[in-house]
């Protein structure tokens, strides 16, 4: 217990540096950026009806203060540490004046929701075939399924998510393209408004889940067809155990934990693809929200997005990365 | 190794398709250079033709010839994933081989963040610098940036083949020939992780293009730039698919897919070839 | 036999192998004949790649493809009723398994899952096989742990928690505790150090006594043969070259590879230089012609160059495959001896 603890402490003080990391990237980055979001604003205003230079130049003030401007980079850097610690990273310009941070908190659980509904059954079906495919390996249909594994697997997620919509949009309309929810159902925990929540989520997480499966598949295949040359499954299958047992305790069980690592290390580009994915549905996460922030120039947004998501990944892979010894008793020791 | 790679072909199928697919895609790609056509003048020919004998794949609603214009588009595509690929694979090698050979402290504080990078996500991280840089990003400045992000990975990879070599007897004898750690890294164990290196750079040149790809078909790249990303952007800017010209979608999906299931069946064959295992397991049954 | 527990016949057991187009045959095991009694402990010695560790994976049935069985019977008599393993299906094989025929690996560091507990290994082999109600069977277990001189406590415990001793231990016990007629040990001493080697050579002839079980006992190690084994097998390049009882073996061996083997052991107050087999063992893919030995055999005659030497049955259990067995052989020939260092 005290080695566990020990160990979780050490993952948590690396998920902190990887968060520092990320969004002090994500802050100098943004920095460079030639777009005022205090000129958009005051063009924008400008634009609608007749002001005063004197009440322009006023507002040009208050916005410049509000966006903290005012101050040399170091300390915009360390206001900006402060301020994202209370999570209050400006005012957006897509809705302004509502923060950036609430239409992130908005967008977040859709994203969640999806990506860890469509990987972890991405997950779990790619492991599963593919360690049945690794132990038999004269099964014609585990064969076939590894040769459209190979062929899918290499086409990138928006291909995939746009051919969704082509065939379930245009050409056998039954499920809904876009969106988060129908526009006719009223948000609340009502049985309509969860069956057209679940709806809509299954075309972006199917074009999620047939992108990542074949991932899972060949690599649970090429780790299954190794372990199984191993002297302890040998040794148990000498001993007459049950081949359902092998494959699941022996088998599998083993080849899990290279698999969680692997899961840990590909949450980035999982994410890179639910993105794209959400845009190609206009479903109302992340994803939409960073397309829309960088159109309309909205650096305050763009930037929340940035960090949250770091924030989001790292977390996840602390998550698994807590697993780890639940599943190989070997990783406490050292 | 050329008898190696002569072996790959002649038995490994996975090999030969990859290397026939890839094969075709790079000779496409270098017809470019003897395109009668610019590939950023727009309008040079009559709008929407679909695929026939005088334009084999047809022309796009900018009046373009879809195939010289695909020519340039993967020629773009490809050379950007090489430099990415080459750049990652130079911090690669260099992390890996530093950290897997020094150990200790180097070690600890290389893998601490190499941890870091491999965490990180990058998409939000491009589309920040696109937000930032505009049409100023071009493909060399992407590729610098990705190449940034690309390497951790396979660092860890080689790191782990370079503990192994570090007390093999041969590294022994150069460190008591007096060899500095920097040529035992070169000249010693670089050419045992180099199998690993060319697997891994498949592997990395799919990354890249797929992440060019997404990030040009939201318009998140140097639009007028040809690639294969920057097509479908136009195809879809001008919704292609609804207006039934369907050759400037599919066309470049289905060679890119084909770009990308070469490369993948290329880092697969190779890798089969360094783990002995494998090699085991096809020699049997 | 009425007492035979393991009777072999003319068993050829080959790999098969297509590497890159190239057909290769392996031939590791060729033409072994043998059988085991109930209750004595049989030992094959052998270089490595002789084809030993591959005669008793067919003993275990334990093949799998490129290897294949091309000809012979391996029949065990279990409670009056033979099987023959070369032929009998998976499933009748299973029903034996472990309750009739039992296996102690080479490797003991491997044989253990290592992501689970040792006792859920015991409950993954023991438990269908010894058909006790699950408190009855945990007992059955701890008993013969303790019989073993075995905490229970190593049940609680990941294997890569105990050491090697230990873990060979386990793996006895594990191995014996459904007491089978039968058991296989492939090396189980070869990887551990010299002190724990005793005490696991010891532990298999208590259990070995304790249950009347027959054991085949496989390691190049002649001194450890010398210890354990009632009557030893020499295998060279795929075939038994001599089989007598083990005392026979080191006092009156007939065949030059095994006088070879027996003289080049260390004795207590013996300073020679030991002397060392010139050549190396033959390619089991391309195996010399007539006597397999013929190459390296400071002995041998035109004849056995051109006819394979067969087995020939002597007096008091012994059989030698050998033209020039009766030949006395000047100690300076097979000694081979070289300079002493000074």
């Amino acid at each position: 217990m005290k080695d566990y603890l020990t160990f979780a402490l050490k993952r948590f003080l690396q998920l902190l540096a990887v968060v520092f990391t990320g969004i002090s990237v994500a802050f100098f980055v943004s920095y460079l950026s030639p777009i005022s979001p205090v000129e958009t604003i005051i063009g924008r205003v400008a634009g609608q009806s007749a002001y005063s230079p004197e009440a322009i130049e006023s507002l040009r003030q208050t916005l410049t203060e509000l966006f903290g401007l005012n101050v040399p980079l170091h300390e915009r850097y360390f206001n900006f540490l402060g301020r994202f610690l209370v999570g209050d990273l400006g005012p957006s310009l897509l809705a302004f004046p509502t923060p950036a941070m609430k239409l992130v908190m908005l967008a977040l659980p859709w994203t969640v929701g999806l990506l860890t509904m469509s990987t972890i059954l991405t997950w779990l079906i790619g492991n599963i075939l593919g360690g049945l495919a690794g132990y038999y390996q004269n099964s014609r249909l585990l064969k076939a399924f590894g040769v459209v594994a190979i062929g899918i697997q290499p086409i990138p997620y928006y291909i995939v998510a746009f051919l969704m919509v082509i065939i379930f949009g245009f050409l056998w309309p039954v499920l809904p393209i876009s969106g988060g929810f129908s526009m006719n159902v009223r948000p609340s925990w009502s049985p309509e408004f969860v069956v057209s929540i679940l709806r809509h989520a299954i075309l972006p997480a199917a074009s999620l889940v047939i992108v990542g499966l074949g991932t899972w598949f060949l690599g649970m295949r090429a780790l299954v067809s190794n372990i199984v040359t191993e002297d302890y499954v040998t040794y148990a299958e000498l001993a007459g155990v049950k081949r359902e047992r092998i494959v699941s305790s022996y088998v599998i069980r083993n080849a899990i934990v290279p698999q969680l690592t692997a899961l840990a290390m590909a949450l980035g580009g999982i994410f890179s693809g639910t993105i794209i994915t959400e845009q190609v549905f206009s479903y109302p996460g992340l994803g939409t929200l960073l397309v829309r922030a960088v159109n309309a120039g909205d650096s305050a947004v763009v930037l929340a997005v940035s960090c949250i998501a770091v924030i989001a990944v790292a977390t996840a892979i602390f998550l698994i990365d807590l697993l780890h010894p639940l599943l190989d008793p070997r990783i406490k020791a050292e | 190794m050329f008898s190696v790679f002569r072996d790959l072909i002649r038995y490994n199928i996975e090999f030969t398709i990859g290397v026939v697919l890839v094969g075709v895609i790079v000779a496409f790609s270098l017809l470019s250079f003897a395109s009668p056509v610019d590939p950023t003048a727009i309008y040079t020919t009559i709008p929407d033709m679909p695929p026939s004998a005088e334009f084999w794949f047809g022309t796009n609603s900018r009046g373009q010839d879809l195939f010289w214009q695909l020519t340039f588009a993967f020629r773009n595509t490809l050379f950007f994933g090489l430099t990415v690929a080459v750049l990652s694979r130079i911090i690669s090698i260099t992390v890996g081989l530093t950290a897997g050979y020094l150990g200790g402290w180097t070690d600890r504080t290389l893998m601490f963040f190499n941890d870091i990078f491999v965490a990180i996500p990058i998409f939000p991280i491009l589309i920040l610098f696109y937000f930032v840089l505009r049409n100023n990003l071009d493909m060399m400045k992407l590729a610098l940036i990705m190449a940034c992000f690309g390497w951790p990975f396979d660092a860890r990879l080689i790191r782990s083949v370079a503990l192994g070599l570090k007390h093999r007897e041969f590294t022994r004898h150069a460190v008591f020939a007096g060899m500095s750690p920097a040529r035992i890294m070169y000249e010693e164990h670089l050419p045992y992780v180099m199998p690993i290196v060319f697997s891994t750079a498949m592997a990395n040149m799919i990354w890249s293009i797929g992440l060019e790809v997404t990030l040009a078909v939201l318009g998140f790249t140097n639009i007028n730039v040809p690639t294969v990303g920057t097509a479908l952007y136009w195809a879809n800017n001008h919704s292609a698919m609804v207006v039934g010209v369907w050759w400037w979608i599919v066309i470049p999906v289905v060679l890119i897919v084909m770009t990308f299931l070469g490369l993948f069946l290329l880092a697969v064959s190779m890798n089969e070839y360094i783990d002995p295992r494998s090699r085991l397991r096809r020699m049997g049954a | 036999m009425a007492d035979d527990i393991l009777t072999v016949e003319g068993l050829k057991a080959y790999y098969q192998m297509n590497y890159f187009g190239v057909e290769r045959e392996v031939r590791a095991v060729d033409d072994v004949t043998m059988r085991v009694m109930a209750n004595e402990i049989y030992g094959i010695a052998g270089e490595s790649s002789s084809g030993k560790t591959s005669f008793i994976k067919v003993l275990a049935a334990a093949i799998r493809p490129p290897f294949r069985i091309v000809d012979g019977r391996v029949t065990y008599r279990f409670n009056g009723k033979p099987i023959d393993v070369a032929h009998a299906g998976e499933d009748e094989i299973a029903k034996i398994r472990w309750k009739h025929l039992s296996y102690i690996m080479q490797g003991s560091m491997s044989v253990l899952n290592p992501v689970r507990r040792v006792r859920s290994t015991f409950e993954d082999f023991a438990f269908r096989p010894m058909g006790l109600k699950r408190d009855a069977f945990w007992e059955a277990v701890e008993a013969h742990l303790a019989r073993l001189h075995l905490e229970p406590g190593v049940l609680r415990a990941y294997p890569h928690e105990l050491s090697g001793g230990m873990r060979q231990r386990v793996t006895i016990a594990l191995a014996t505790v459904c007491r089978p007629e039968f058991i296989i040990a492939d090396e189980p001493t070869t990887a551990l150090d010299v002190v724990v080697q005793k005490d696991v050579l010891a532990m298999i002839r208590e259990v070995q006594q304790a249950l009347g079980s027959s054991v085949v006992f496989v390691t190049h190690d002649m001194s450890v043969h010398a210890n354990v084994t009632d009557r030893l097998a020499i295998v060279y390049a795929g075939r038994i070259v001599e089989e007598a009882p083990t005392r026979t073996i080191f006092t009156a061996a007939r065949h030059p590879y095994t006088r070879h083997l027996v003289a080049s052991l260390p004795r207590i107050g013996d300073t020679s230089p030991k002397p060392s087999l010139e050549g190396r063992p033959p390619s089991l893919a391309e195996p010399p012609a007539g006597c397999r030995f013929h190459p390296r055999c400071p002995i041998a005659v035109e004849r056995c160059r051109r006819e394979v030497p067969v087995l020939e049955e002597r007096p008091g259990g012994h059989r030698v495959a050998c033209f020039r067995a009766d030949e006395a052989l000047p100690a300076e020939k097979i000694l081979n001896v070289e300079e002493p260092l000074s």
